[in-house]
């Protein structure tokens, strides 16, 4: 036998060992694949769940009414089962394990309750409105006391003005100041040193705008809250302190490190052959860095500049300890209250299924979708980009 | 940097069809280079002549490709790289602190071992040398396109998908393009790097081809690693072993009478 085949089965027997030959092997793929699959699990798990808490707000079957009408506990046996468990608003476990004499006290609860509305309350049409509607979330309305239909988001009170609109120009708002600062500076920062610094300098600044994205957001808010407001204040000279630029300008310290990262990677990955090709035409540094390498790493740059983004959109800390007032204004000057902050300041208050809760819910729903949309489209446009360079059309 | 600090070439060329006898365009003298401490040029003097084609062979890592690099100093961006001796193209010396290397680098074209196109259209390939200097009229930059096709003999293949992308072209067509791109720019000398190496034998003549059409216009130096290549196609060749420059002459001699062993060994395939 020669002696490098000492290891080998004799004959062909071997071929019909199967995943038995190399079993290590084998556990550690199926290993791995449970790993990945739990993760595409988990993220599925979350969807269902926002999904589900936002449900009742999305089909529009809560109603936040304070007035609302009132079935005398008396004509309790006239009621159907399911109207009965509807007009209480009882899970289907809840009303199966209740009592006959339970469901009687409930009834009377809630008529006592809606007894007890002062007088005055129960004349204002605003009383009769159910809040949760897709109307009266997304339309301005002539509250009772108003000179004019406004847009208000306002959860708590005797009634509950749930006009997601400021929050929605609030999220825009922030986030546009914070990808306009940040997307310029970061892919500026990704050409110099990937293309045109020297390597001693690039070993440095590289780490360095890298290390940001170690910054936890809320130490960013902080400095922000003190640093920045005031500074930003003094040499733009505008009215209120805390406002969404001042938040924009905060947001990008958390973008930068990010939009950075994946540019220059992408445009480090740029084959040396073309800037080769390009100096030796006689190219400059510059002129070969802006009219090859950009183009051709321009799929990663926008990759970079959509998850940017998503981050930019999904940051709460941030934008929360600088300024969260809900007021409808395209200014950039004024304050804003975006959809994440909002949620993380309300949440801990609103009543587990409440529809204040299933409202916030909700705002979750309309972020998991945006941020869906938004790579989406990135993906699509990176693909034709990608397509368009390797003359694939 | 001005225009007249590396004077036009064009009076020295003339000069030398005149005299009919073809004059060093490029003298090298005692060239080292080091590469951080390891030497990759030994003392290197080496004269190529105006409009003729110019051969470098010898062994892997023999030093050829980083000599033809020094030429149009595409070695300055390697970090850590030093050079002593001198380089002169057509009497200036090409590293003297006020040369412009940009400038150099369009009158001392590439053409790269591994085709190189941008992923732009075939069009804005070989029109890219001359818009960075500045031709914006779109008259003469589509007879540029055509004249450099047409001197890479790739015009008839791509003369109706001028605008589509060039990687959709195949290998030898690519190399072409690369030609066509380094020549249009009209430089004075045209490095060439391996051209042929990663092509098949077909994409291979019809590059040789050119090549033998290209020297009434350029001066062409080819680094090569096939001998029939250079015996082809060169008309004097210099041959490197670890560095050094062991012998340089007419082609024909170096093939058929060489001075040195070593050489001999090489050409006739017994050791590289």
């Amino acid at each position: 036998m020669p002696p490098n085949q000492g290891n080998r089965t004799h004959g062909w027997m071997g071929i019909h060992r199967g995943h038995r030959a190399r079993p290590l092997e084998w556990i550690a793929e199926r290993g791995i694949f449970l790993v990945a699959l739990s993760t595409i699990l988990m993220i599925f798990l979350i969807f269902v769940f926002v999904g589900r808490e936002a449900m009742p707000i999305l089909f529009g079957q809560e109603n936040s009414a304070l007035i609302k009408p009132v079935i005398p506990p008396e004509e309790m046996d006239r009621l159907k089962p399911e109207e009965l468990q509807a007009y209480l608003g009882l899970s289907d476990k809840a009303f199966r394990q209740m009592e006959r004499e339970t469901l009687r006290e409930l009834m009377i609860v809630k008529q006592e309750a809606q007894e007890e509305i002062p007088e005055q309350l129960r004349n204002d049409p605003d009383a009769h409105l159910n809040t949760t509607e897709w109307s009266a979330m997304l339309l301005p309305r002539q509250w009772s006391g108003y000179d004019e239909p406004v847009y208000i988001w306002q959860p708590i009170g005797s009634i509950h003005k749930y006009n997601i609109v400021p929050l929605i120009i609030g999220s825009l708002k922030v986030t546009l100041v914070g990808l306009l600062v940040a997307v310029p500076l970061a892919v500026g920062a990704a050409i110099y040193v990937s293309q045109l610094a020297r390597p001693r300098v690039r070993e440095v600044v590289k780490p360095v705008i890298e290390m940001l994205s170690g910054i936890p957001s809320v130490v960013i808010g902080f400095f922000a809250l003190l640093v920045m407001a005031s500074v930003l204040q003094s040499v733009f000279g505008y009215q209120t302190r805390l406002n969404a630029f001042v938040a924009g300008i905060a947001l990008s310290f958390a973008v930068i490190p990010l939009v950075f990262s994946i540019a220059e990677d992408a445009l480090t990955s740029v084959p040396r052959s073309y800037t080769q090709a390009a100096l030796a035409l006689g190219a400059s540094r510059w002129q070969t860095a802006w009219q090859i390498v950009l183009p051709t790493a321009l799929p990663g740059v926008f990759a970079a500049v959509v998850l940017g983004f998503g981050r930019a959109i999904g940051e709460t800390m941030i934008v929360l300890m600088v300024c969260s007032a809900s007021v409808v204004s395209w200014s950039i000057f004024d304050s804003a209250r975006t959809i994440t902050t909002t949620i993380a300041a309300e949440m801990a208050e609103a009543v587990a299924g409440g529809h204040h809760y299933r409202i916030l819910f909700m705002l979750g729903a309309i972020l998991f979708a945006v941020t869906f949309i938004s790579n989406l489209i990135g993906d699509v446009v990176i693909h034709r980009l990608k397509h368009r360079l390797e003359g694939k059309r | 940097m001005p225009e007249n600090a590396l004077p036009k070439l064009e009076l020295k060329t003339a000069l030398a069809a005149a005299s009919g006898n073809a004059a060093p365009l490029i003298e090298i003298k005692k060239l080292s280079l080091f590469y951080g401490q390891a030497q990759a040029l030994k003392n290197i003097s080496l004269s190529i002549r105006e409009r003729v084609v110019t051969a470098f062979i010898g062994p892997s890592g023999c030093g050829k490709s980083t000599l033809l690099r020094c030429l149009n100093r595409m070695n300055d961006l390697i970090d850590g790289v030093r050079i002593e001796g001198s380089v002169r193209i057509g009497q200036h010396d090409i590293y003297a602190p006020d040369v412009d290397v940009i400038e150099l680098r369009k009158r001392v074209g590439m053409v790269f071992q591994k085709s190189n196109p941008f992923p732009k259209s075939i069009y804005d390939n070989v029109a890219y040398g001359l818009r960075i200097q500045g031709v914006k009229n779109k008259s003469d930059l589509d007879a540029a396109v055509e004249q450099s096709l047409r001197g890479a003999a790739l015009w008839d293949e791509v003369k109706d998908r001028l605008h589509t992308s060039a990687l959709g072209l195949s290998g030898g067509q690519q190399q072409r393009l690369c030609i066509a791109r380094a020549i249009a720019v009209k430089p004075e000398i045209v490095l060439m790097d391996e051209p042929a190496s990663a092509l098949d034998p077909i994409a291979t003549a019809r590059v040789e081809d050119l090549i033998l059409e290209l020297k009434r216009d350029f001066t062409i130096v080819i680094v090569t690693h096939n001998m029939q290549q250079a015996t082809r196609i060169s008309d004097d060749t210099a041959f490197f072993y670890m560095g050094e420059l062991i012998e340089a002459g007419p082609t024909q001699k170096i093939f058929t009478n060489p001075r040195q062993k070593r050489t001999e060994d090489y050409v006739t395939g017994r050791f590289g």
